[in-house]
């Protein structure tokens, strides 16, 4: 705890060029509760549901296993797929029922810079605050993003007995939201995967 | 309901959950568009809608309102695509029966990269199974159609 609240302004130093600007920290309680919050929310970010789009190469990966995308796919050049062999050629605005492909509305791959496979707790922390990593949003666009965007709530209704995500895309805005008003605190760098 | 597949606007009686491949098959008889896995896996459905690739077994017709639906019928009029003329130059087809799906998507991929590499066009056509391994010449006539070879 008293290791946490010392790394905190220098957490804030390091990222505050490139991030969206938090809401001041506040006492030492809302702090706690802002790093509580931040670790569900990075549990949920881990589910396969969310990670499987979310790699740090060119492939999708797919299952609990998160095994390579079969059929064999690419991330291509927008990160929506091949020319010819898109996202959207196979997965629908929504599950096909009978098909069980899994769809959402703009099915495709987070870009790059928004890796989360293979990142540290600390690493991931630091990409959603960075608007250069995270699509350009501020804290509130990226709490939108989180509790709204219909292709985020596809993993708490990922259709045919997948494992959902834990939790509801509601709950997870309402932490993202307790983690931003508590100044978005982050972990220490260093922490274990 | 409304839909337009190779430049004909048809009046179709189905289910508005019905994939596309069946529609095509069963109320058009446009047999070309074959029926392989039925799970997106294998690309014989594929046909385009809007110029893009899709695979038409996992496409509820019910999203087609507006957008125009091509099949390997309507490629060419006349089977004078580039693409289809080059299939019978490498003598492409074995048994056929995926043949239809791998010129659409190919056709799709040059619309989009009108001179792909060798790696885009494998990358491209990876998820098109060939149960007879034509891939070499699939390859080959795309490289050609395009002027690559
Ligand atoms: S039948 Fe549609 S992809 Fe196999
Ligand atoms: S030619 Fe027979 S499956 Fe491709």
């Amino acid at each position: 705890m008293r290791s946490t609240a010392f790394l905190l302004p220098l957490l804030a130093a390091v990222t505050s060029c490139s991030s969206a600007p938090a809401p001041a920290p506040a006492d030492p309680a809302t702090v706690e509760a802002g790093h509580k919050a931040f670790a569900h929310l990075v549990e949920v970010l881990r589910h396969p549901r969310c990670l499987n789009c979310h790699p740090d190469d060119d492939r999708p990966r797919q299952g609990m296993h998160q095994a390579v995308h079969d059929p064999p796919v690419w991330r291509g050049p927008d990160d929506r797929g091949e020319p010819g062999a898109h996202c959207a050629s196979c997965h629908q605005d929504r599950n096909a029922t009978d098909a069980r492909v899994p769809g959402a509305p703009g099915w495709h791959l987070a870009p790059l810079s928004m890796a989360w496979r293979g990142r540290s707790d600390a690493a991931i922390c630091a990409q959603l605050k960075d608007k250069a990593r995270n699509g350009g949003r501020t804290l509130d666009e990226l709490q939108q993003h989180l509790a709204e965007d219909p292709l985020v709530g596809w993993g708490f209704s990922p259709g045919h007995g997948r494992e959902p995500a834990p939790g509801s895309q509601a709950a997870l805005g309402d932490t993202a939201r307790t983690w931003i008003d508590a100044g978005a605190p982050c972990p220490p760098r260093g922490e274990p995967q | 309901m409304k839909l337009t597949v190779n430049g004909t606007v048809h009046d179709v009686d189905a289910s508005p959950d019905t994939p596309l491949l069946w529609v095509l098959r069963d109320h058009l008889g446009l047999t070309g568009t074959k029926y392989g896995c039925g799970e997106a896996l294998c690309g014989a459905c594929t046909v385009h809608v809007d110029g893009r690739a899709v695979r038409s077994c996992v496409l509820p017709v019910e999203r087609l309102q507006g957008r125009a639906v091509t099949t390997i019928e309507g490629l060419s009029p006349d089977g004078s695509h580039p693409l289809q003329q080059a299939w019978a130059r490498h003598a492409v087809p074995q048994c056929g029966y995926c043949q239809a799906g791998q010129i659409m998507t190919a056709a799709a991929l040059l619309e989009e990269v009108p001179h792909p590499s060798e790696a885009q066009v494998d990358r491209s056509m990876a998820t098109n199974i060939c149960r007879c391994g034509t891939y070499l010449r699939i390859r080959a006539a795309i490289l050609d159609a395009a002027g690559e070879s």
